[in-house]
């Protein structure tokens, strides 16, 4: 897998985290999986279609996601009601500004693709890499905890400005 | 949350009155209390672009903050069904998606302005006032700045 393409979604999940969260956030070292994914926490999958196709998850433990649930919502104390569902609307949310984000820079870069809704993922494991590629796991150390990104991607086609030299040759 | 100078409009002297419309309640809270630090009423919320356009011309609101990707009906679409039946209403898109297609379509529609998630509540002040006097519409006092108080 293409780093470039990973680069964009650890920049705009460092950038979004950090904003969000208001602290440091540590950027673990990339690792490939070539299993099938098992769920930390609550975790949503986002799919998108274009230039680039592929998947990611977003995944945290409950308690990060309670605490990043307070963060959003601006309170000082704890959630007064830490149900899944609030979990859930706390990954979507954050899955979709780190990844509204992510697309922005790589749509600067002349990538165009559709992105999905975020679904939430339910299952305990699944989604084995589809996309004739294995996965990129990252971790991001947050004062709220870690949050895990799970890449699986692949360019579909080439952009005009790569397909042109090719054709010439 | 900081706190701001209150924006109020010059010919009533009453508060800015906002549409919030956003798919997600985290984030159409997380404005509310924006608005709420401008010094503004929340006239109404919507989850969708079509439940936009009916609050909107329920609550005939001063500005509208509009997400882009929501179910139902895209705000750049809400957008254009809006300035089609208002073509004076101030909407300003707020959307983590930034890239420059998706703002020149929302300008062409008639979006004012723009501002990327995750929202700063000084940049969106800072926004909301630019609009507003564009349309000559605040009050002298309002909107001097940023107030040195925490609330």
């Amino acid at each position: 897998m293409r780093m470039d393409l990973i680069q964009p979604f650890v920049s705009a999940a460092d950038s979004v985290l950090g904003q969000l969260l208001e602290g440091p956030t540590v950027v673990g070292n990339p690792s490939m999986d070539e299993d099938a994914y098992r769920r930390k926490g609550v975790a949503a999958v986002i799919n998108f279609q274009g230039d680039i196709e592929g998947r990611i998850i977003f995944d945290l433990e409950f308690e990060t996601a309670f605490r990043i649930a307070t963060r959003l919502a601006g309170g000082e104390t704890a959630v007064q009601h830490p149900t899944e569902a609030l979990a859930a609307e706390t990954l979507c949310e954050l899955a979709n500004m780190i990844l509204g984000n992510a697309v922005t820079l790589l749509n600067d870069r002349g990538f165009h693709f559709r992105v999905q809704p975020p679904e939430v993922h339910t299952d305990a494991e699944g989604l084995k890499g589809s996309y004739d590629t294995e996965a990129v796991v990252m971790s991001f150390e947050t004062p709220a905890g870690c949050v895990y990104l799970n890449v699986a991607m692949r360019y579909n086609r080439r952009r005009k400005t790569e397909r042109e030299p090719a054709l010439a040759s | 949350m900081e706190q701001f100078t209150a924006l109020s409009l010059n010919k009533e002297q009453r508060p800015v009155r906002y549409l919030v419309v956003d798919d997600s309640i985290f984030a159409r809270r997380n404005l509310a209390r924006m608005v709420e630090s401008f010094g503004g009423e929340l006239a109404g919320e919507a989850g969708d672009g079509l439940t936009a356009i009916t609050e909107y011309n329920r609550t005939l609101p001063d500005i509208v903050l509009m997400d882009i990707t929501m179910p139902q009906m895209e705000g750049i679409e809400a957008v254009e069904r809006i300035i089609r039946q208002h073509p004076d209403a101030r909407i300003v898109m707020v959307s983590s998606v930034g890239y420059q297609e998706n703002i020149l379509a929302a300008l062409q529609k008639g979006a004012r302005h723009f501002v990327q998630k995750p929202v700063r509540p000084d940049v969106l002040y800072e926004i909301v006032r630019y609009v507003l006097n564009d349309d000559g519409l605040l009050a002298a006092a309002s909107g001097a700045g940023r107030q040195a108080t925490q609330a």
